[in-house]
């Protein structure tokens, strides 16, 4: 891995012009892909139902506009986001294994997937031991990867590599790698709690790892781009990168996901600036 | 109400993105720009200059006469004493000012070279005019430090000079040339290219523009054979050729015994070495934009891919699926990666090469896709299977096409790329560091990109060995050809 | 008592660090010497033997090239009698190496340096030798005409084929002989005796050869080399016979300028 090359590929890549009916449609396309996220301490039933909401009819006016992918919670709520998002199609996600830090003990972690699955989680997002890959231990990043995945069971799992706190472009490479060949279904930037998430570089390596993974072994995984996707122009140089590394097979909520809370009213100001041409204000759209 | 049908119904391509040549105030004819003025040309012609793309006019341009050119070297010769005894700092005002404008046109400039020339706006808009305007600003610099840049020694300038520029980066050459010289304390008489001269009178514009003195720089749009005449006239001073490696050879030979400064920058068959323990996904970036940008038409081109046999297939299928994904067509699209080729002369040339390739028994990839009905196209393609002895792997094709060859050993690789009469540029593609170094040494080329490939700027010094010409252009080493050491 | 026989000395040209008649046999007279007249074919050896001994003395450190530049000094100063040429010129001569011995390890951070590139690369520029240098060696002086060229092309590190002065060759052919005893490495100098007009538009045409330095004053001469260096883009400077220390050292750096190349590297910097 090279950052210097990485970075100017990406760099590129984010100045492809996306206008009219291509920023529309992409639009549409980043808020399918969405994956809507609350994750603090102060969440409640309330909130999360709300959330669940505006993830299911993200801008009634406009009804072009689709569902989002899935509502991302703390496994205390993935309940009420079940309960709430029953028969829409948007799908149920769960944090696990001690997000953000996994600093816990596997059995703990365990634990903590199993209540998820056991809640009536869709999609489990877990992280990886920072703590083991920065020691060298690989064998242990991946035997916890493939013991929550036991317990998935039917659930999906996503499995947060926290990039930021890898240190390098190597890294994030070698820990996609593991993720994958440990079964993951997709493999995940940030948990959004890091000093830096989903930065276009680090996007730019881990698809590469999964064309690189997929080519060997036809396995298809996917891919979840989270934290610091806060606006519009960003969410597109996503497509961008998925496009251009992946292919258009990749361009569906099946295979690619972007975590967010903030981005979903960006895309729909966005969009409503492009349909009437006139710039949107914050509190045209509701916050949950 | 929104679905799930609706959701993964959405199929997502980029949609037109066409720079709005609206904001564009082209003339629709140019004289050629002598001693500070567009004039008529006296024993010359006026031509169409064609958007290679469309080929429809751009403008129509006057093409010099013997008669313009011998004007031109008189008003440079006469404007040059008083050019030279301005102090360096005034010198430098101006092409400072010259560097400004240029950003501040930067936008017409960029379509306008796009439209000439065919090359992708985002490459003119990014890289091209950019570029012109930092050349400029690094050698308005320069001009009251030039005995700094000279070890110290006493200097003066050498006259006139007489400058030819190709039509691969017409604003970026011309820039390479007039600012050293300027800077320098010579006056220039520079002649762009036949296919891509617009550029080069918006340039004359905002040297009017800058107030520069009449006679500093005269521009004259011509075919060879003004070029021929400009460097034979005899009150030139100096003389700076960038183009094919055969017009050089001519050039010299017809300098002979006159003792006048040559400089030559000439064509390349530069290879792009990636090596078994290479980032192999920036390596096939590094192969793409050494051999794709601007359609290839660039002398130092990383035309000859030389890749170790133990990667070679990942790489080769990697920059197969990534040339897939280049968007070739509309110059001025701002998405579009590969545009139209300069010239008709030029695809004929493109077109026989790789005729040649096939015949002798190279195996040919040419990326699908749709190209417009009009202009002058030709899809990136891609030979394996070729042997050091094919023409596609010793000649210059200067288009979008990349040749593959392997080696076993850092040895052979060196070997091998050292293997051509050439010598403009190298790539080096490892993640070991003492290796790269060791390499870089041991190639005859004068740029070697370790890990990268492409990348320029004014403060540093480009140029060729062997046949890829001599004397160099940025930086301090690009003052050496326009000074005299005063003694 | 029979008055002793002196023992004269076979003159021979001198190629790839060996003492060898022209493969012609053709011969000139110098005195009470018969001087070898170079052909086509010593020229095409000569070049041959300048490529091979390029590489390694190339490779070499700065160091070690101005210790072996030092060395010829020290050797043609101990043999200055020995030479068949004035004192002065060959006191000259000796000047002359130890200021180019010196410039070895100077050339570099002289003409070369890091380029302060606007993005992320270290960007730098070090002087190359160009590779292997032909010498057109003046008539006169005939010792100082031809090191006042081969110093500075040996500093920056190139190989030389020289022509030697066709009026006076025996000063140049002696220097063979001191070189045998410098440390020089064989093929990095290459010395031929013989007609100017013959060998020099040979050694000029030759493909093989990067640069050539004519000193010899001739301007049709000069001409018809700048002709034939143009078929392969060969590098040329024309230089007026040194007659001095002074005119020898007046442009050291020009003087190497003209046999060395500039590359530029460029590497990221971010891992």
């Amino acid at each position: 891995m090279d950052r210097v090359g990485i970075e100017e590929r990406a760099a590129t890549l984010g100045k492809r012009s996306i206008k009219t009916t291509a920023k529309e449609q992409g639009i549409r396309l980043a808020v399918s892909m969405v994956d809507l996220t609350t994750l603090e301490g102060s969440d409640t039933p309330g909130k999360v139902r709300h959330l669940c909401a505006k993830a299911v009819c993200p801008a009634p006016t406009m009804p072009e506009i689709p569902s989002v992918a899935a509502v991302c919670v703390y496994p205390s709520l993935v309940g009420v986001a079940r309960e709430a998002l029953e028969g829409t199609g948007v799908k149920a996600a769960s944090v696990s294994t001690a997000f953000p830090s996994g600093q816990a003990s596997l059995d703990v972690k365990l634990r903590d997937t199993e209540d998820a699955v056991a809640a009536g989680a869709d999609e489990i997002d877990m992280v990886i031991s920072r703590e083991a890959f920065l020691a060298g231990d690989d064998a242990r990043v991946m035997e916890e990867i493939v013991r929550v995945k036991e317990v998935c069971g039917e659930a999906h799992l996503k499995v947060i590599l926290e990039t930021a706190e890898l240190g390098s472009y190597d890294h994030v490479r070698h820990a996609s790698i593991l993720a994958m060949e440990s079964g993951a279904d997709f493999i995940k930037t940030s948990t959004g709690k890091a000093s830096s998430g989903a930065t276009p570089g680090v996007v730019l390596v881990m698809l590469e790892a999964i064309r690189d993974y997929v080519d060997r072994t036809g396995r298809v995984v996917g891919m979840k781009a989270a934290g610091g996707v806060s606006v519009s122009k960003a969410a597109l140089h996503m497509l961008v990168l998925v496009k251009e590394t992946l292919g258009d097979e990749w361009l569906t909520p099946e295979r690619f996901r972007i975590g967010a809370s903030s981005l979903l009213n960006d895309l729909l100001m966005q969009y409503q600036k492009t349909e009437t041409g006139r710039y949107a204000r914050r509190e045209d759209f509701s916050k949950e | 109400m929104a679905t799930q049908e609706t959701r993964t119904s959405i199929r997502w391509d980029y949609a037109p993105a066409p720079e709005s040549p609206e904001h564009v105030r082209l003339r629709d004819s140019y004289g050629l720009f002598v001693d500070g003025d567009f004039r008529d040309p006296s024993d010359g012609t006026r031509v169409p200059s064609i958007n290679p793309a469309t080929e429809e006019t751009v403008a129509e341009v006057a093409f010099a006469g013997p008669g313009d050119v011998r004007r031109a070297v008189e008003s440079a010769r006469a404007a040059q004493p008083a050019w030279a005894a301005l102090s360096g700092l005034e010198r430098g005002k101006y092409l400072f000012r010259v560097a400004r404008l240029i950003q501040e046109r930067a936008r017409e400039l960029a379509i306008v070279e796009s439209m000439d020339g065919g090359k992708p706006i985002r490459e003119s808009r990014d890289v091209d005019v950019p570029l012109a305007a930092a050349h400029f600003f690094h050698y308005a610099g320069w001009a009251d430090k030039l005995s700094y840049g000279m070890g110290g020694r006493a200097v003066e300038p050498l006259g006139v000079a007489a400058q030819i520029v190709p039509w691969n980066f017409p604003l970026l050459m011309a820039a390479w040339k007039l600012a050293p010289a300027l800077a320098c304390g010579n006056t220039a008489v520079l002649k762009p290219a036949e296919t891509t001269p617009v550029t080069a009178l918006l340039l004359a514009e905002i040297l009017q523009e800058a107030e520069l003195p009449p006679g500093v720089v005269s521009i004259l749009p011509g075919d060879g054979s003004a070029g021929a005449a400009l460097v034979r006239e005899p009150d030139v001073d100096k003389v700076a050729f960038t183009g094919s490696t055969a017009v050089g050879k001519n050039i010299q030979s017809a300098l002979a015994g006159r003792g006048i400064p040559l400089t030559l920058e000439l064509g390349g068959k530069s290879a792009n070495i990636v090596f078994e323990d290479a980032a192999l996904d920036q390596a096939v970036e590094g192969i793409v934009q050494g051999i794709f940008f601007n359609q290839g038409h660039v002398c130092c081109a990383g035309s000859r891919l030389l890749i170790q046999e133990s990667v070679a297939e990942p790489v080769v299928e990697k920059l197969w699926s990534r040339m897939a994904k280049l968007r070739v067509g509309d110059p001025l699209d701002k998405n579009t990666d590969v545009g139209a080729i300069n010239s008709r002369e030029q695809l004929d040339r493109i077109t026989e090469l790789v005729a040649s390739g096939e015949e002798e028994g190279a195996v040919r990839r040419s990326v699908v896709c749709e190209l417009p009905d009009r202009g002058f196209w030709f899809a990136p393609t891609l030979f394996t299977d070729v042997a050091p002895a094919h023409r596609i792997a010793a000649e210059e094709i200067f288009g979008p096409v990349v040749s593959v060859l392997t080696f076993r050993t850092q040895a052979e690789g060196i070997e091998k790329a050292n293997s051509t009469p050439y010598g403009l540029a190298a790539g080096i593609w490892t993640d070991k560091g003492s290796k790269a170094f060791e390499v870089a040494a041991a190639l005859q080329a004068g740029v070697v990109w370790q890990n990268t490939y492409n990348h320029f700027d004014p403060s540093a010094a480009f140029g060729g060995y062997k046949e890829s010409g001599f004397g160099r252009e940025g930086g301090m080493a690009g003052l050496r050809p326009y000074l005299r050491v005063s003694t | 008592m029979s008055e002793r026989l002196p023992v004269r000395k076979t003159y021979k040209l001198f190629i790839g660090g060996a003492f060898v008649r022209s493969e012609s046999g053709r011969y000139d007279r110098a005195g009470a010497f018969n001087i070898p007249r170079g052909s086509r074919k010593d020229v095409r050896d000569a070049v041959a033997a300048a490529r091979k001994a390029g590489g390694p003395w190339a490779a070499r450190t700065a160091y070690n090239r101005g210790q072996i530049l030092y060395r010829f000094a020290e050797a043609l100063e101990s043999r200055a009698a020995d030479i068949g040429a004035p004192s002065e010129d060959v006191e000259a001569s000796v000047d002359v190496l130890v200021h180019y011995a010196g410039w070895t390890d100077k050339l570099q951070p002289v003409l070369g340096g890091i380029n302060p590139v606007a993005a992320p690369f270290l960007s730098f520029s070090v002087p190359e030798p160009t590779g292997a240098v032909g010498v057109i060696a003046p008539d006169a002086p005939p010792l100082l005409g031809l090191v006042a060229e081969l110093a500075p092309a040996l500093a920056a590190g190139n190989t030389v084929v020289a022509v030697l002065s066709e009026a006076e060759p025996l000063p140049g052919l002696d220097l063979g002989e001191v070189m045998g005893i410098a440390d020089v490495p064989a093929g990095v100098v290459n010395l031929l005796s013989g007609r100017r007009a013959e060998l020099a538009p040979v050694l000029a045409g030759h493909h093989a050869l990067n640069a050539i330095v004519d000193a010899s004053g001739d301007a049709e001469l000069g001409a018809e080399l700048d002709k034939l260096a143009a078929e392969s883009v060969t590098r040329v400077r024309h230089s007026g016979a040194a007659a001095s220390y002074a005119d020898a050292t007046a442009d050291p750096l020009g003087r190497l300028e003209a046999v060395t190349e500039l590359k530029t590297a460029w590497h990221p910097v971010g891992a």
